[in-house]
């Protein structure tokens, strides 16, 4: 059994449905990431896991237990971190700690989670004298406080520094090696691709896409990018290459559609080569996530688009 | 209970931290008994102003505590998502609410000790008339908590604070606490002895007077509000 089960479920709030049957599962010992734009229906989604919104449809368990008629059960197995907030901004970051680790039975230490999360020095800071990465580690040190079976942590990297960035993905990678589930919620793709065993892209309150982040990059179309002055005759470089398309996806930087062989790659550098062209970054394979999550997402929102414009066709057609 | 006992702390020790809290939970009702009774210029209708505004002052100060101070805490923490946060602990609700309401009467504990030997400095005598006024003095943070929650529960922390700022204003005026409510036109008098102020001032100026006794229409004001005020914020409050 799967640690959190979302079946076919509906959020609505009032005539808006901003989850529209979503389904899928999140394993215990393993990292989901929950990706999707703003207004995707993330949050909707995994605050009716957590228990706080009620669902309109569908059905959904987190360690079998019904989030919102067994919460009382499923709090003490779960740990939440929100995406800002959540403490008293004159409270200090280690009776913050001490406060929440009081709340649970089988607690970690406060001071070894202080330790965890590099804010020990900081211990006798207030919340709002924390920065704002500091802060995110101590909301992530607060959804351990009670050694979670699951733990639900949105955005848990979103204004931390590098420095930061790197702990907190180990203390997730920790967390989900010593068995817990964990799901969490980015639009922040890099992030995404570093850490998570499995990604559930979703969009308009849709699931997109579901696998882990290698099956979701092999799924995208084989290419090769790469890097040079801007505005090159595109034209002439996929005449060069036996006609494969060739576009500038942005300003300096192209994309070649196809298997990047070794003798594609020799045809292009040879091409800029004759023309005493610098190459910048060159990568040869499956696109990156961040590719495959802005084609899926971009082909929504034509879709979206398309289906207006015809029930507008049909209405107006009805009107005539 | 050990989450209970250390939420319970952590709430006093918030309080204490709050310099704003303690200047309304201390600061005032001791600045206005102490300037008020040697400074006799309201119309107290008594000789010895502090008979009359001791009563009145503690009242204000159950107020203050419950309806403001919990209030606009309350309010700023659902800004903050404190109490969001919360509601995803083993702590719940209930035990949250209880937390508050120890905190709430530990601090008016302090106050009626204060207010007490300050009152009883300048002058005042009680005499037996504290055993009549616990009833009282336990109506009221019910009916004021509730006031502030109905206000916390609805408004942004912002909005609410300006609210709670506004109804302690009005409730001190119409409230008996420092002008007696016979020297009210008669529709404001009537008026104020249906609000839960003028029925705590008056029920403890009763329970403190010389017959001991608290009035009639007092008990009956104090204990609708003291039942309404919780209910209506219960099914009006939102924890986000």
């Amino acid at each position: 059994m799967a640690a959190v089960e979302v079946d076919e479920l509906v959020v609505r709030y009032g005539d808006l449905v901003a989850v529209r049957g979503v389904t899928f599962q999140a394993e215990a010992g393993a990292v989901t990431a929950l990706l999707g734009p703003n207004g995707a229906g993330k949050t909707s989604t995994v605050e009716v896991l957590e228990g706080y919104r009620p669902l309109a449809g569908g059905r959904v368990r987190v360690l079998g237990l019904d989030p919102s008629a067994e919460h009382g059960q499923l709090v003490r197995r779960m740990g939440v971190m929100l995406q800002r907030g959540g403490v008293y901004p004159t409270m200090r970051a280690g009776e913050a700690v001490a406060l929440f680790c009081a709340y649970y039975d089988h607690v970690r230490r406060p001071d070894d989670l202080l330790d965890l999360v590099g804010l020990t020095e900081r211990a006798r800071s207030t919340w709002r004298q924390l920065s704002g990465g500091e802060q995110q580690r101590l909301s992530l040190a607060l959804a351990l406080a009670g050694n979670p079976a699951v733990a639900f942590l949105d955005e848990p990297t979103a204004s931390v520094d590098v420095a930061g960035r790197q702990l907190v993905r180990q203390v997730i990678r920790r967390l989900a090696d010593d068995g817990c589930c964990v799901l969490l919620t980015t639009h922040e793709l890099d992030e995404a691709e570093r850490v998570a065993d499995h990604v559930v892209i979703v969009d308009h309150g849709e699931v997109v896409a579901d696998g882990s982040p290698d099956e979701l990059r092999r799924s995208g179309p084989a290419e090769v990018r790469f890097a040079a002055a801007a505005g090159l005759d595109v034209a002439a470089l996929s005449a060069h290459l036996a006609g494969a398309s060739v576009r500038e996806a942005s300003p300096g930087e192209y994309v070649v559609a196809g298997e990047g062989t070794p003798a594609v790659v020799a045809a292009l550098t040879a091409w800029l080569a004759d023309r005493d062209l610098a190459i910048g970054d060159l990568r040869a394979g499956r696109q990156r996530l961040e590719d495959v999550f802005l084609r899926l997402t971009a082909e929504r929102s034509v879709a979206a688009v398309d289906d207006a414009a015809e029930s507008g066709g049909r209405r107006g057609q009805r009107r005539r | 209970m050990n989450a209970l006992r250390a939420q319970v702390r952590a709430e006093l020790a918030l309080l204490a931290r709050n310099g704003e809290q303690l200047l309304l939970t201390l600061g005032i009702p001791v600045l206005l008994l102490a300037f008020f009774s040697k400074v006799d210029v309201l119309p107290t209708g008594t000789g010895k102003p502090v008979n009359f505004l001791a009563p009145g002052i503690l009242a204000l100060a159950v107020m203050s505590t419950a309806m403001v101070g919990l209030g606009i805490a309350t309010g700023f923490e659902r800004s903050y998502g404190v109490l969001k946060r919360l509601g995803a602990t083993p702590l719940g609700r209930g035990r949250l609410v209880v937390a508050k309401v120890v905190t709430i009467l530990v601090v008016e504990l302090v106050q009626l000790v204060v207010l007490a030997l300050v009152a009883t400095a300048l002058g005042w005598r009680p005499g037996g008339g504290w055993l009549v006024a616990v009833a009282p003095i336990v109506l009221g943070p019910s009916a004021f908590a509730g006031l502030g929650l109905v206000l916390a529960g609805r408004l942004p922390g912002t909005v609410n604070l300006a609210a709670a700022n506004g109804l302690y204003l009005v409730l001190l005026l119409l409230g008996g606490m420092i002008v007696d409510l016979d020297k009210l036109p008669a529709p404001l008098r009537a008026l104020a002895k249906a609000l839960p102020s003028g029925a705590l001032a008056e029920g403890l100026r009763g329970a403190f007077g010389t017959a001991h006794r608290v009035p009639g229409w007092a008990w009956v004001v104090l204990v609708l509000w003291a039942v309404a005020a919780p209910v209506v914020a219960a099914f009006t409050f939102r924890w986000e």
